[in-house]
């Protein structure tokens, strides 16, 4: 790369002789975009949180009252528990089995059985991907209905009547089928990234380890385990993220219930917001999640940076 | 599965090509892959085998039972209760207004941040992928006051609007990776022919990136297609609503009879699955660019 350093050691834009401050106009409309839509909410909704406000009328400076009522809130503290939950579901459990089906997909099928009969495998996984979350949350309420469910009625075609449960209707047994659920829906996505990630993979790594009679388990430690690390980080930053915001699942399947059950945090505050019309309340615990979000990513981001530079 | 031709000579392969030796293993691995999928595929097989079975055959014999009368009743019944067509045209219109549009901020802001290297690209960027971190909620209050104070509450516009920012912010984080990165030489060859930026742009920039961007329109389509919450908070009246809020709404008012919420549902997810179909090979393209940074 030729950049040229121009004075004060400042770094040259990559179209010779035309400075950086030259693109500074490109810029403007997608930063005004940005801050008008993100940054000015996120800073207000942060006011929001030192107020007291029914959504219509004067807001009411209350100083730290909402966030002392906060840390005491059994229900808030409640929701970030099962957030850990909808973590297993969404980031730990997708990830093992995406990693285990997409190198046997990658590493048998596609070698064995063809590229045709692997991709089109990989293209099943995924589809619960490409709906929209909500109508894959109301097809999966609709599977598991109380009264006249297909999951109800397969047990009791199987001889099992006595298992038939509400299952999203009873606090012992929501926050799992609301996993489950999750899991259906997020599984496809680390499949694919994985996959992409090993059509990188030197086949001959492969041949050369099979020649030395490794097992399957152990190519797979030895050899696709590390050589998709990067897609590993991606995949677990990207869907911690996005198990932290869970919200259309929740709202449309369980309403935080029954007793609480599972209720999330993004649910939580929303609830503030249109059903209590506690919009600073509802601020505060937005804030929190906002904030909780940030420092993962951060932190995360720092422990990728070094993750990768070992193994460089 | 079978389409290999070899599948019927795995001996006489022997020696000559090792690759299509196919072991025990091999099979038990095919058949746990394959029922796996079909465990993914069963909610919408099921689904599929009852959005056309009457509700008293579904009343008798249960959701697993082949419908003995194929009846259409659940589809007209949403497509009319809903007017679906105009539910799909406003999805369309939105989605394909905000990919257009968040697609071109994406290309300004990255040409500026990857190529420009605009002073603080760094800290812009940062600031831009915070739209990525936040939870939606933390943007709904103060989004619904602005929106009310300009009018644009209940408007596709305030959709339109707010989504064309939150995609363009991911395409920017893409996008300006792949500028960083631009082929140095091209940028020159450029200027020696006494180009201008906007030229430099619009000439050799857009078009040599045009396989990412793509990827990114057809990402932002979906994306925007499937969104849920702010859609809710800001599409109360019926004639604005999009595709999904019309069978949650449906779904939350009434008691949906099993059958009609089936065939409701089926009738969702066809347009998805027809872009799906479509765009199979964009869309891996597209998680493959998203993942590679």
């Amino acid at each position: 790369m030729s950049d040229k350093q121009s004075k004060g050691g400042r770094t040259a834009s990559r179209i010779p002789g035309s400075k950086p401050s030259r693109f500074v106009p490109y810029l403007i409309p997608g930063l005004i975009g940005i801050i008008a839509i993100v940054i000015v909410p996120i800073l207000w909704n942060f006011y929001l949180s030192f107020t007291r406000w029914r959504g219509v009328g004067p807001t009411r400076w209350v100083g730290l009252k909402n966030w002392n009522h906060l840390i005491r809130d059994s229900t808030f503290w409640a929701s970030f528990s099962h957030s850990l939950w909808i973590i297993v579901a969404i980031v730990i459990i997708p990830t093992i089995l995406g990693l285990l089906i997409s190198s046997a997909l990658t590493d048998v099928i596609q070698k064995r059985f063809g590229a045709r009969t692997s991709s089109t495998l990989r293209a099943l996984y995924y589809l619960p991907q490409v709906l929209p979350v909500a109508v894959a949350s109301i097809i999966m309420g609709w599977i598991f209905r109380p009264e006249d469910g297909a999951v109800n009625d397969l047990l009791t075609k199987i001889g099992l009547g006595s298992l038939q449960h509400n299952w999203l209707g009873s606090p012992g047994t929501a926050l799992p089928i609301l996993m489950v659920i999750l899991i259906w829906i997020q599984l496809g996505y680390p499949i694919v990234i994985f996959m992409s990630g090993l059509q990188r993979v030197d086949p001959e790594l492969y041949e050369a380890a099979s020649l030395d009679g490794a097992s399957w388990w152990q190519k797979f430690r030895v050899v696709t385990l590390p050589s998709i690390i990067p897609e590993l980080m991606v995949v677990i930053l990207t869907s911690t993220i996005g198990a932290l915001k869970t919200f259309a699942p929740v709202y449309l399947l369980t309403k935080g219930g029954p007793e609480n059950s599972t209720m999330v945090p993004s649910y939580y505050s929303y609830n503030q917001f249109f059903q209590l019309q506690q919009v600073g309340y509802g601020a505060a615990i937005s804030t929190a999640l906002t904030v909780v979000i940030i420092i993962f990513s951060i932190v995360f981001t720092i422990v990728q940076k070094r993750v990768e530079k070992n193994i460089a | 599965m079978n389409n290999h031709a070899s599948a019927s000579e795995p001996r006489a392969a022997i020696g000559g090509r090792p690759r299509h030796i196919r072991s025990w293993g091999d099979w038990a691995g095919l058949v746990a892959l394959i029922l796996g999928a079909l465990i993914m595929l069963f909610p919408l097989l099921i689904l599929t085998l009852n959005a056309f079975k009457t509700t008293a055959d579904y009343n008798m014999t249960g959701p697993l039972s082949i419908p003995a009368h194929f009846s259409m009743d659940g589809v007209v019944s949403f497509w009319n209760k809903t007017d679906f067509p105009m539910k799909f045209a406003n999805s369309l219109f939105i989605s394909l207004v905000v990919s257009v549009v968040g697609v071109f901020l994406s290309v300004l802001n990255s040409f500026a941040l990857g190529i420009g290297r605009v002073k603080g690209n760094t800290i812009i960027l940062l600031f831009i992928m915070l739209a990525n971190m936040v939870p939606q909620e933390a943007l709904l209050y103060p989004l619904y006051v602005m929106f009310k104070g300009v009018g644009l509450y209940n408007t596709q516009w305030a959709i339109i609007i707010i989504f064309m920012i939150i995609q363009s912010a991911y395409g920017t984080y893409l996008l300006s990776a792949v500028y960083g990165t631009f082929p140095q030489a091209i940028l020159e060859a450029a200027t020696v022919d006494g180009a201008t930026r906007w030229q430099i742009l619009r000439r050799i920039v857009l078009p040599v990136s045009w396989s990412t961007i793509s990827v990114l329109f057809v990402f932002f389509f979906i994306w925007t297609w499937n969104e849920y919450m702010i859609p809710m908070a800001f599409l109360m009246s019926d004639k604005t609503q999009t595709i999904p809020l019309a069978l949650a709404t449906m779904q939350g008012q009434h008691t949906m009879a099993a059958t009609d919420l089936a065939s409701a549902s089926l009738l969702s997810i066809i347009p998805t699955i027809i872009f799906f179909i479509f765009f199979q090979r964009k869309l891996s393209q597209g998680i493959v660019a998203g993942s590679v940074k």
